[in-house]
Parts: structure tokens; C-alpha cells; sequence
């Protein structure tokens, strides 16, 4: 029973950081590795707000615009000075490590005894049976919530011009709009979602450690391109719906081998091996990230 | 109206490999003119709507747009004004979008791209309408993924596309190359019709020499950077496929082949 509700607990907040790779990824094309920085800038701008007596719902919204900035910096190093698009990615994700620490002060951070949202949110009551799934709860509505947002803001204008960036370049400049600045726009918003589920993970897990990131991108990748596999399947599924079934599978794929006896020391081999495979059975689209 | 002044263009300038496209070019094309530009390869007719556009820059000289100095504007911001069709059918349009959705961004052009629904669905039958003055049945495949089309039917909704908006000027890059002859002439004809209609000033490479006699108030023929033949008015409506066939192969004796 635990382990399910660990499976949909981290799924859930995963998913979060998938949303963001399914815009840089999918849509723009663009292995972004900022989101390894900007993961834990998330936990720690959280932790940093929480230990200072900020209400933690309030840390959800600030942690988004601060991945937002850290995606617009890769994105401008990007366009600007024509860096190729992993490179810019690793430029400022390395950054970002100093940032944190000095943020921080130190390594880690913990927030346990500090109110969360999880502690303020309690659907059933504490101690209860039902009282294992308030996390769930909680995680479920904020992930349907941005899943909501994120399905209405690509069927805008603007969301349109962010696809089309991906899918035709040159018709976006024929349009009269720069794809350079639709490129970072896509940058910051997929950090944004990075950081908000980083703050998320910090609140769940009660602390901030900065080697959290490690991976970041390609536990994201690997969830998007798993819950891609679904929408060949189901047609009618959204994508953003698949991501977030991918999302949990991946973590059920985890928490089996876990289960199976595998030592967590292992969960980085696990994690590269499952995105290996992956991409192997999908080795179309996705031949950029191998290379 | 556009105008080249004096423009230098130099590719890999400084290298052994320099290879000198513009020497001094001069155009000047009047308001509503339909310009057909032909000329073998490497004479400098891609480079020259790539020089307008601003999808290259220019060493020296200066591009106007209607007396408006647009030399070092960057190629989106003269697009506001410009529609363009490429010889590849896959660059006018988003092949994972369906038609509606295509369409729905071109017209927008122009508009802000803001957090507004793009697709308003009461615009539907409007797309509908100008899909079947195309007369090629699109207006039954409006929901069918565009990079599922044949080339002939997105270049047709390419050209559509560009003109959807307001635009003054139309740049056709060998537009009608990669289809099959009768797709090509089906086109052909559709191009003249929009560009009469929206009384656009254009300018249309081809390798199709009837296309270039037959259509167009004005023809250039390109060579080396220059121009060596530019005929319009009368002249032009008396041109052979047969006098332009002679020059090409004074060009190739002058060139020793």
C-alpha cells in the first residue's frame, strides 16, 4: 500500500516537471538541462521562503516565476550568442548549483517541522485510513489544475505560435513573429514548471538537498516519451493526460525494481537504463538526445 | 515598391573559396508589378529574394521597401509587410497542425498572439469558402493534418496562407519547381488569380520559361549577378519561350561549354 501511494505521490509530482519537458522536448525540439538546475532552485527558494515564515502556498507561485527566469537565461544564451541548445542548458543548470548553495548556505535544508501544503490541506482526517491519500489528494488536483491551464494556453494564439515554432520555424518568421523570443518564452515556462514541482517535492519530502536535480531531465524525458506511446494508442488521449500517465508509470517501473530488492544506490543505473530502453522502442523522433 | 541599391553580396568573403554573388546590383520594381526573374543556376535569383526577405545579409548597399530603408531590419519584422512561398511545400505551413489551424495562424498575421482562442470556430465555414475557390476539394480535408497532404495541395494552401493577411508584396521562390507539370500549372494559375486580386507587387523566380512569357508584367533574366535581360510592357507580351532559349545559349558560348 505504501508503495502505491509513493508511486503516485512522486508520479504526480514528477508529472509536473514532464509538462515542462513536453514543451522543450516535444514541442520545441530543445533537450533543455536547465531543468536539473532549476528543479532544486525550486526545493531551495522554497525551503529558504518557508524556514522564513512565508505561507507555503505562496512559495507554489514564486518558485514558478523563478524557474521562469532561470529558463529565460538559458534561452537567451541560446538565441543570443548562438550557443548550441544542451550547452546553454548546462551553462546555467551549472550555475545554478553555486546559486543554491548560496541561497541555502549549505547543502541541505530541512523544512520538516515547518508547515507545508500538505500539512495546511488535510481532506480526511489524520491517522484515518483514508489519511494515507491526503498527499495524493493534494498532488492530483494541483497536477489536473496545471494540466487544465497548460491545455487551454496551447489552444491560444500564443500557444499555437509556441507549437509552430516547433513544428515549421520559418512559417513563424514569415508570420512576422521572432522565434527567437517564442523560443525562450517556451524556455521560461517549462522551468517554471520545473521549479513549482521542485518547491512541491520539498514541501513532501521536508528538505532541501541540493544533489535533488541530478537527472532531472531525463526522468522528465523519459515520462514523455513513455506517456507519448500511450497517445498511439489511445488517439483521443491529450498529451498533456498521456505525460501525466507516463509520469506514473515510470515511477510504477522504480518503485517495482525497489520492490524486487534492487538497492536505492541503484536508482540512477535504473532510471538511465528504463530511458534507454524507452528510446530504443521509439527510435524515431527521439535520435537528438542519443546523439 | 522595391529597390536595391547598389548592393555588394560576398559569399565567404576572404577565403580561397570567395565567391563575389552582387557586384554593384540595382533593382527597382513599381508598385504592382509582377516581375518573373529566371536565369541558370548561380546567377543570384534565390540570392537576391533572400537579400530582400533579410534571411541573408547584405555586405553594402541598401534595400528599400516603398522608400523605407529596411537594409538591417531582421527578417521577421520585414515580413509584416512581405508574404513569401518557398520551393519546398513543406515550409509554408505546420505539418502536424490540421488545415483550420494553419490557416486560423495566417491569419492572424499581423495580430498579436496573445492568450485569445486561435481557432474561433464561427470562421469555419469563412476557411471553407476560400478553401473551395481552390477547386481541389480541400474543403472536405479541413481537419486532415497538412504534413499527411500531397506537395501540390500544401503549396496550394501555402499560397493561400500568404495571402490571408494584409500584405504588399509577394516573394515566390521557385514556387511551382517540386510538383508535377499539371499540379505546377494548377498553381500557376491560382498565383495569378490571388496576386491579381490583391493587386500585389511580386516577385516570382522560375525555371519555367513559359511561365515567365506567359505570366507577369515584367521579365529579368539573371546572370552572374546581373541583369541582361529586363523587359516589360509590350516587350514582354511579345516575348518568345524561344529568344529567352537563344540568350541561354549565348551565355553557355560566352562561358566556352
Amino acid at each position: 500500500m505504501q508503495l502505491v501511494i509513493g508511486i503516485l505521490e512522486e508520479g504526480f509530482i514528477y508529472a509536473l516537471v514532464s509538462f515542462g519537458a513536453y514543451i522543450t522536448f516535444k514541442i520545441l525540439d530543445f533537450p533543455d538541462m536547465t531543468v536539473d538546475g532549476s528543479f532544486p532552485f525550486g526545493m531551495c527558494v522554497t525551503a529558504v521562503l518557508i524556514l522564513n515564515g512565508v505561507n507555503p502556498f505562496i512559495t507554489l507561485p514564486i518558485s514558478f516565476i523563478v524557474g521562469c527566469i532561470a529558463g529565460m537565461i538559458t534561452g537567451f544564451i541560446h538565441v543570443k550568442f548562438k550557443i548550441r541548445d544542451l550547452l546553454s542548458g548546462i551553462i546555467v543548470m551549472t550555475s545554478l548549483y553555486s546559486m543554491n548553495l548560496r541561497l541555502a548556505g549549505r547543502a541541505n535544508l530541512s523544512i520538516f517541522q515547518r508547515p507545508s501544503i500538505f500539512k495546511m490541506v488535510n481532506v480526511f482526517e489524520i491517522g484515518s485510513v483514508l489519511g494515507a491519500f491526503n498527499r495524493v489528494i493534494v498532488l492530483f488536483l494541483i497536477v489536473i489544475l496545471l494540466k487544465i491551464i497548460l491545455d487551454m494556453y496551447l489552444e491560444t494564439k500564443s500557444g499555437y505560435l509556441l507549437r509552430s515554432v516547433g513544428d515549421n520555424e520559418i512559417l513563424v518568421t514569415t508570420l512576422g513573429k521572432n522565434k527567437e523570443s517564442v523560443k525562450v518564452l517556451g524556455l521560461a515556462l517549462a522551468n517554471g514548471f520545473a521549479a513549482l514541482a521542485g518547491s512541491i517535492y520539498a514541501q513532501h519530502r521536508g528538505s532541501f538537498e541540493i544533489s535533488a536535480g541530478t537527472g532531472t531531465l531525463v526522468i522528465a524525458v523519459a515520462n514523455v516519451i513513455i506517456g507519448l506511446q500511450l497517445t498511439n494508442v489511445f488517439r483521443k488521449m491529450k498529451p498533456t493526460t498521456s505525460v501525466i500517465f507516463g509520469s506514473l508509470i515510470y515511477r510504477a517501473c522504480i518503485g517495482f525494481a525497489m520492490f524486487l530488492g534492487m538497492p536505492p544506490s541503484d536508482l540512477k543505473i535504473i532510471t538511465a537504463a528504463l530511458l534507454l530502453v524507452v528510446i530504443v522502442l521509439n527510435n524515431k523522433k527521439y535520435k537528438k538526445l542519443v546523439e | 515598391m522595391i529597390e536595391l541599391n547598389s548592393v555588394f553580396k560576398y559569399y565567404n568573403p576572404g577565403l580561397v573559396t570567395e565567391n563575389c554573388v552582387f557586384h554593384n546590383f540595382n533593382l527597382k520594381v513599381e508598385d504592382h508589378e509582377f516581375v518573373s526573374v529566371i536565369g541558370s543556376n548561380g546567377s543570384g535569383k534565390t540570392t537576391m529574394l533572400n537579400i530582400i526577405c533579410g534571411s541573408i545579409d547584405i555586405d553594402h548597399g541598401n534595400i528599400f521597401l516603398d522608400g523605407k530603408d529596411i537594409s538591417r531590419e531582421p527578417e521577421y519584422k520585414r515580413m509584416y509587410r512581405i508574404g513569401r512561398v518557398y520551393q519546398n511545400p513543406a515550409m509554408g505551413t505546420c505539418p502536424s497542425m490540421n488545415i483550420i489551424e494553419n490557416m486560423a495562424l495566417a491569419e492572424n498575421k499581423n495580430k498579436p498572439f496573445g492568450l485569445a482562442r486561435l481557432i474561433d470556430k464561427k470562421k469555419i465555414d469563412y476557411y471553407r469558402n476560400e478553401l473551395k475557390k481552390l477547386g481541389l476539394g480541400l474543403e472536405d480535408k479541413i481537419y486532415i493534418p497538412v504534413g499527411s497532404l500531397s506537395g501540390g495541395q500544401r503549396q496550394a494552401i501555402s499560397l493561400l496562407m500568404t495571402t490571408m493577411s494584409e500584405i504588399d508584396f509577394l516573394i515566390l521562390d521557385e514556387h511551382t519547381a517540386a510538383l508535377d507539370p499539371k499540379t505546377a500549372d494548377v498553381i500557376m494559375e491560382l498565383t495569378d488569380k490571388l496576386v491579381k486580386e490583391k493587386n500585389l507587387t511580386s516577385i516570382m523566380v522560375t525555371h519555367n520559361l513559359r511561365y515567365a512569357v506567359e505570366y507577369g508584367s515584367r521579365l529579368l533574366m539573371m546572370h552572374q549577378g546581373e541583369v541582361i535581360i529586363d523587359k516589360k510592357g509590350d516587350e514582354k507580351k511579345h516575348m518568345q519561350v524561344k529568344d529567352i532559349l537563344d540568350k541561354f545559349t549565348e551565355i553557355s558560348v560566352e562561358l566556352g561549354n
